[in-house]
């Protein structure tokens, strides 16, 4: 008797306390920003399809329909971490598969540039990059406009002569960091 | 001839943390004194096991944690912190209390919780605490004022009573404690706080020897020793003065509406203020500005609210003096308190962040 | 609320700000002596920007010869002020140098060998100001090259034209730095210049009232400028305690006025412009005797000098002309720092090259016994006890200690928090510091490290929306592109149907795609032999004007194949003109014309050309209309001759185009033509023929020697109208693709080869 008494108590406390729950999740629903765009926000936005999909925000969908965190070869360790905080999972190591070859030895950042004497115009490059950073007509020379190059690499494998090549910014007194120690100490006789 | 590359400002006022840590080692020294003076030897004698376990705990922990030994070794920070270790403890207290006591405070308060100036509770205090609370029969061997004393406590005695618990003439520590006439001595606050325990009022309490003519035997010169090295302190700027102040008018105050309300179960205002560790406790270790608050505002908040935690236990709790647990609950609010007095910058409007 | 500051100013009383700490002045070592004028240095380095903003206009190269005060950069923004040069020689070189800012980094300078004579150009004094007009003033100002002259360096002439209610004119002559003197002397000496100066600026700003703002530890200038002034209600002289960092813009406004300069603002919003005192000297200076900024007072002092005084400097003198002037001891002294600018804010130089801008008041050589932190290789730095020290001098009231730990665990979302953009890197923290922390280094390096982030964040965002943007568009002109050719198709059939006049423009319109169709059957006959052309005749539209005309058009195409090479060239703006009459009449009468099937074939290219650009969209019923538009889009796309390029990449494009949409008009037709594949599940299977045709073709044509090949067949299958195309220039550049093809090809071949082949077989 006891017992059950016990289990109706237990059990109706529960059934209480859940239709509160529900009530209250229902009732003071927070409209947070979707998954996608935090997920879109920590992204690097360099379009650069290193992950697999054709763009950020197809991959920050897909990370959080389940996919891999660590795919993000531009955005590194860092965004690994941002993206394992937002989505409560574990930090991983960068997926080497995604790992582009001379990804960050250095941190400056770097952008594509045209050998214009050997450029033939193709417009291969154009139609690659995802910014539409490089202007150019057919059987014209074709530049990169560098404030809009994101540094994403993919203009580099379609041309067929190959005249592109990433450069690293240069240090200027606009974006120098402060480091002093990369000052060369003059000595004077 | 080469160009030399630093950053500004290229010039300093070359003030240096040992030396302000100097500083106040050497502002203790008025206090020490009077210690040594009413209380005979047993307090420079744990000062001095204090800081020899402090040196050998800190090189140890600098040596495993790979940190420049002789930068932060002799910093004064880890001396600071033995010597009011040494001086809080009861003289007669044995030496491996002492031991204990400091190792706890340097290896665990200070040292694993990152070294100097990452450590949220101020180490001296937590290790007086962590010892009040474990060894609870040990650190109430106070010892009463040298006039009280019927045995000769000179040097030797005292470190044998120190080192094995009997004086060389074989007297126990229970023996050296006991009065001329033969009662157990216990500090002014505790007696205090037994007597009202007992249903005596103040007046018939402070009858007992150990308070003396004025207020407490001793203690009151103790604290007047610490109040003169304070205000030395406050005077060259090494400490700031609105922990002392706010604290002290906090006490004050409390302690004067608790006089006002009811006379006799109450001690007066200067009672409060010139018995147990509060001269010691508003200048040396609420100051200590790795655990305090860091805005005036905060100071001041920490200061009053030292104030009120030490009144509270002083009377209403179980310990007879509360300075070193209300130490330890304003460091925890520390933070909290600095958060929310955060000065307005200039060129903001108060509330617009 | 003016008049209350100015009765509480007349009274002598200020306000005072937060903090502010009182480091040794050491300003007895220069201020006792007159302002020296140097010998001419041999050579002068001017870096082209010295203020903040942009970089002007060159003016002059390398070899002129230049006069003194002759501009050599052209402003051509009002964020831009001219150099000028400082006295007379010859520009030696224009390359990059070292220039004076702490990060050593080196920007364009002009090079000048001073040859001695120090030669004026003209100048046009002006001694009566009454005849100018505030903006003829202001154009003086600009063209004068004043950039502030305290250190930041900001355009004076922005300053000088601001629009709004003015009620403080703050002249800053504090000079609250230790070392510094050179306000202090200019004061003394041209008390009556920098007051005519201050008279043009209240001209221009028409203030209620004009504060000097001078610290007292300089009696003699405070004196000079009393005197200055003394007729002159309108100029308030106001000797304030001396304090660091009293001379920082926002703490001047606070111990004059009382008010607090808001977060993120200019004083001028607040009605309030301050200027520096040089820079009323260099205004006067400018105005009235035409003399742009080409030299200033710079301080040479500190206790490794023998000679430590206040020189007047030609901007563009190194600093170790100047040290020589000053006689450096120590010289021997391994590590000697030389500082530009006072101890507290100013930077050490990395060169002896670098030279005076307009913003250097001051070359700082220490001994090492006055600084010895300046000497310091390792950072003495210690832990932080948090004693809070830094905080009690902060002059912005900011929280140091709590900005470094941030600032050291690269938290910036808390920097914003504690405002570190309101640290005016004054050093008064790192100055107190009992830890010897480097505050202001940390601060500096987050600042721009938030900084650099900024711009990575609006970048991303930038590229996001332009990702965004550009898949939009390919999505639009996929669907205009499908779109359009369902209209088309409907166009023609409901044309077809009818038997009015207007059908009779669309029929022709159906018989030049036909002919064009043909064309390219043509070309194809010829380079792959599997194809028959018996198939293109045998199964066609049941429209037989049309099919004759374009089977007429494609016999032409044939038969011009040969005489085109020789084929008069004919200019593209006659194809356009003739195309849409012509054209019509050709597919009526179905006369057989030479001009009608070129034109035909050219519409055939156009239409494939088009396809293969997909930048050109755009959505038109008419076909007439679209082929003119086409041709005139061929005009300018097509405006030079490469061929055999042009083939190879339309073969590509074809191919790739009709893998992907298979509805496109090219490949129906096609396979129309080609009864071989006109089975059930004909999209997929046409854009695959189609496909294989065209990288059959570009195989063929890799194959069959490049040049040659190209050659030929490009003018086989569509330079028949290729009118304006040069032939004889044409070679060499044939030549040059060719290569580049064979470069390509070799990159591609490999992988190519297979696909092709497997291709070609399977179609056919």
């Amino acid at each position: 008797m006891n017992i059950l008494l016990a289990i109706l108590v237990l059990g109706s406390i529960a059934a209480i306390f859940g239709a509160l729950l529900g009530f209250a999740s229902v009732r003071f629903k927070v409209d947070a920003d979707p998954i996608v765009d935090q997920l879109d926000a920590l992204l690097p936005q360099t379009q650069c399809g290193q992950c697999g999909y054709p763009g950020c925000k197809p991959y920050a969908q897909a990370v959080s329909e389940g996919e891999a965190i660590n795919k993000c070869a531009p955005g590194g360790e860092d965004t690994i971490k941002k993206i394992a905080d937002l989505m409560g999972v574990e930090v991983q190591p960068l997926d080497d598969s995604h790992a582009t070859g001379d990804t960050p030895k250095s941190n400056r950042p770097k952008v594509a540039f045209v050998i214009e004497e050997d450029c033939i115009g193709c417009t291969k490059c154009i139609q690659a990059c995802p910014v539409d950073a490089i202007i150019g007509a057919a059987k014209q020379m074709h530049t990169i406009i560098i404030d809009e190059c994101t540094g994403c690499d993919l203009c580099v494998a379609p041309c067929p002569v190959d005249c592109i090549e990433m450069r690293e910014l240069p240090d200027t007194i606009h974006n120098w960091q402060w480091d002093l120690t990369s000052i060369p100490v003059k000595q004077l006789d | 001839m080469a160009f030399w590359i630093a950053s500004s400002p290229h010039n300093h006022n070359h003030t240096k943390t040992p030396n302000l840590m100097r500083l106040v080692i050497y502002a203790t020294l008025p206090g020490v004194l009077a210690q040594w003076y009413f209380f005979g030897w047993g307090n420079l004698i744990h000062i001095g096991i204090a800081m020899t376990t402090a040196i050998i705990s800190e090189f140890t922990v600098l040596s495993l944690r790979k940190k420049p030994i002789s930068h932060e070794l002799f910093d004064g920070s880890a001396f600071l912190t033995a010597l009011l270790i040494g001086i809080c403890l009861p003289a007669l207290a044995p030496w491996w209390v002492t031991v204990i006591g400091t190792m706890f405070a340097i290896v665990i308060v200070k040292q694993l919780y990152g070294g100097l100036g990452h450590n949220p509770f101020n180490p001296a205090m937590a290790g007086y605490v962590m010892l009040l609370v474990s060894f609870p029969l040990q650190m109430t061997l106070w010892q009463p004022p040298l006039t009280l004393v019927a045995v000769d406590l000179n040097f030797t005695n005292t470190l044998t009573t120190i080192l094995t618990g009997f004086t060389v003439e074989g007297y126990s520590v229970e023996q050296v404690r006991t009065s001329i006439d033969g009662i157990t001595m216990a500090t002014p606050l505790d007696t205090l706080k037994t007597n009202t325990g007992l249903g005596l009022t103040v007046l018939e309490s402070i009858k007992n020897p150990v308070f003396g003519e004025n207020l407490a035997l001793g203690w009151e010169w103790v604290n007047a020793g610490f109040l003169l090295g304070g205000i030395f302190l406050i005077a060259r700027k090494a400490i700031a003065w609105q922990t002392p102040v706010s604290f002290l008018i906090s006490l004050f105050i409390c302690s004067f509406i608790g006089y006002s309300i009811s006379p006799d179960s109450s001690a007066s205002t200067m009672f409060h203020w010139l018995s147990g560790a509060t001269m010691l406790g508003a200048f040396f270790i609420l100051t200590d500005p790795v655990t305090g608050a860091t805005s005036n505002k905060g100071r001041i908040i920490v200061g009053l609210l030292a104030g009120l935690l030490v009144y509270l236990i002083r009377t209403a709790g179980g310990y007879p003096d509360g300075v070193a647990f209300a130490v330890l609950l304003c460091n925890m609010s520390a933070p909290l308190i600095d958060q929310y007095t955060r000065p307005r910058t200039y060129g903001h409007i108060k509330g617009d962040k | 609320m003016v008049e209350s500051v100015i009765e509480r100013i007349t009274r002598g009383r200020f306000w005072d700000f937060h903090g502010g700490i009182h480091p040794p002045e050491q300003k007895f070592l220069t201020k006792n002596k007159p302002i020296k004028q140097l010998a001419l240095p041999k050579q002068l380095i001017i870096p082209l920007q010295q203020h903040i903003g942009r970089e002007g206009d060159l003016l002059v190269s390398i070899g002129d010869h230049v006069l003194k005060g002759q501009a050599l950069t052209l402003s051509t923004n009002p964020m831009v002020v001219p150099i000028h040069a400082p006295t007379s020689g010859v520009i030696s070189a224009i390359k990059m140098s070292v220039i004076a800012h702490p990060s050593g980094l080196s920007q364009l300078c002009v090079f000048l060998d001073v040859d001695g004579e120090d030669t004026w150009r003209k100048r046009e004094v002006c001694p009566d100001l009454a005849q100018l007009s505030n903006h003829e003033i202001i154009e003086k100002i600009a063209d004068a090259g004043i950039a502030g002259m305290g250190g930041a360096g900001f355009p004076t002439h922005i300053k000088a034209n601001s629009k709004a209610d003015i009620k403080f004119l703050i002249i800053n002559g504090a000079e609250c730095e230790p070392y510094i003197t050179s306000d202090d002397l200019l004061m003394m000496e041209q008390s009556n210049a920098i007051v005519d100066g201050i008279k043009i600026l209240d001209r221009l700003l028409t203030p209620t009232v004009i504060l000097i703002g001078i610290e007292d530890n300089k009696p003699k200038a405070i004196q000079a400028l009393q005197q200055a002034t003394k007729t002159i209600d309108k100029i308030k002289v106001c000797v304030v305690p001396t304090k660091y960092p009293t001379g920082g813009e926002k703490q001047l406004v606070q111990i004059l006025t009382g008010q607090e300069v808001k977060s993120g603002r200019l004083p001028i919003h607040d009605g309030i412009v301050m200027q520096n005192i040089a820079t009323c000297f260099a205004i006067n200076e400018a105005v009235r005797h035409d003399t742009p900024l080409i030299r200033r007072v710079v301080t040479v002092t500190g206790q490794a000098l023998k000679k430590p005084q206040n020189v007047w400097a030609l901007l563009g003198t190194p600093v170790n002309f100047l040290l020589e002037q000053c006689d450096v001891e120590n010289i021997n002294n391994e590590k000697q720092p030389v500082i530009m600018g006072g101890p507290m804010m100013g930077f050490s130089v990395s060169s002896e090259l670098v030279p005076i801008v307009k913003t250097s008041n001051c070359i700082l050589v220490p001994s090492k016994t006055e600084m010895p932190s300046a000497f310091e290789k390792e950072s003495k730095e210690v832990e932080c006890i948090r004693c809070g020290q830094c905080s009690d001098v902060c002059p912005s009231q900011l929280l140091p200690q709590e900005l470094q730990w941030s600032a050291k665990a690269k938290d910036y979302s808390q920097l914003e928090k504690l405002n570190l953009r309101d640290c005016i890197d004054c050093g008064a923290c790192a100055y107190v510091c009992p830890s010897q922390i480097p505050l202001v280094h940390y601060y500096r390096i987050a600042k721009a490290e938030i900084r650099q982030q900024q711009q990575l964040d609006l970048k991303a965002e930038k590229a996001k929306i332009r990702f965004e943007a550009r898949k939009l568009r390919l999505e639009k002109e996929k669907i205009a592109r499908q779109e359009k050719h369902k209209k088309a198709a409907a166009a023609r059939k409901a044309a077809m149907n009818k038997a009015t006049p207007e059908a009779e423009g669309a029929k022709s319109a159906v018989a030049a795609a036909l002919a064009r169709v043909k064309a390219k059957k043509a070309s194809k006959e010829q380079t792959s032999t599997a194809d028959s052309p018996s198939n293109s005749s045998a199964d066609n539209v049941d429209d037989q004007k049309s099919q004759v005309a374009a089977a007429i058009a494609r016999a032409k195409a044939k038969k011009k194949l040969k005489e085109v090479s020789s084929d008069k060239p004919i200019t593209n703006s006659e194809t356009v003109n003739s195309v849409a009459e012509v054209e019509a009449t050709s597919t009526q009468q179905t006369s057989p014309e030479d001009k009608k099937a070129k034109i035909a074939a050219a519409v055939a290219r156009a239409k494939a050309k088009k396809l293969s650009k997909s930048t050109e969209t755009t959505d038109k019923a008419s076909a007439n209309e679209e082929i003119t538009e086409e041709i005139s889009v061929q005009k300018t796309v097509n405006s030079d001759d490469k061929k055999a390029k042009i083939a190879a990449a339309i073969a590509k494009a074809k191919a790739k185009k009709l893998k992907n949409t298979a509805s496109i008009s090219d490949g129906e037709k096609q396979s129309d033509d080609a009864p071989i594949q006109n089975t059930v599940n004909a999209d997929d299977k046409k854009a695959k023929v189609a496909a294989a045709i065209a990288k059959a073709k570009s195989k063929a044509l890799s194959k069959a020697n490049a040049k040659t090949a190209a050659e030929e067949k490009v003018e086989a299958s569509e330079n028949d109208n290729n009118g304006d195309v040069l032939p004889d220039g044409a070679t060499d550049k044939k030549a040059k693709i060719a290569a580049a093809i064979a470069k390509a090809k070799a990159k591609k071949k490999l992988k190519e080869t297979n696909a092709v082949e497997e291709n070609n077989q399977d179609g056919v």
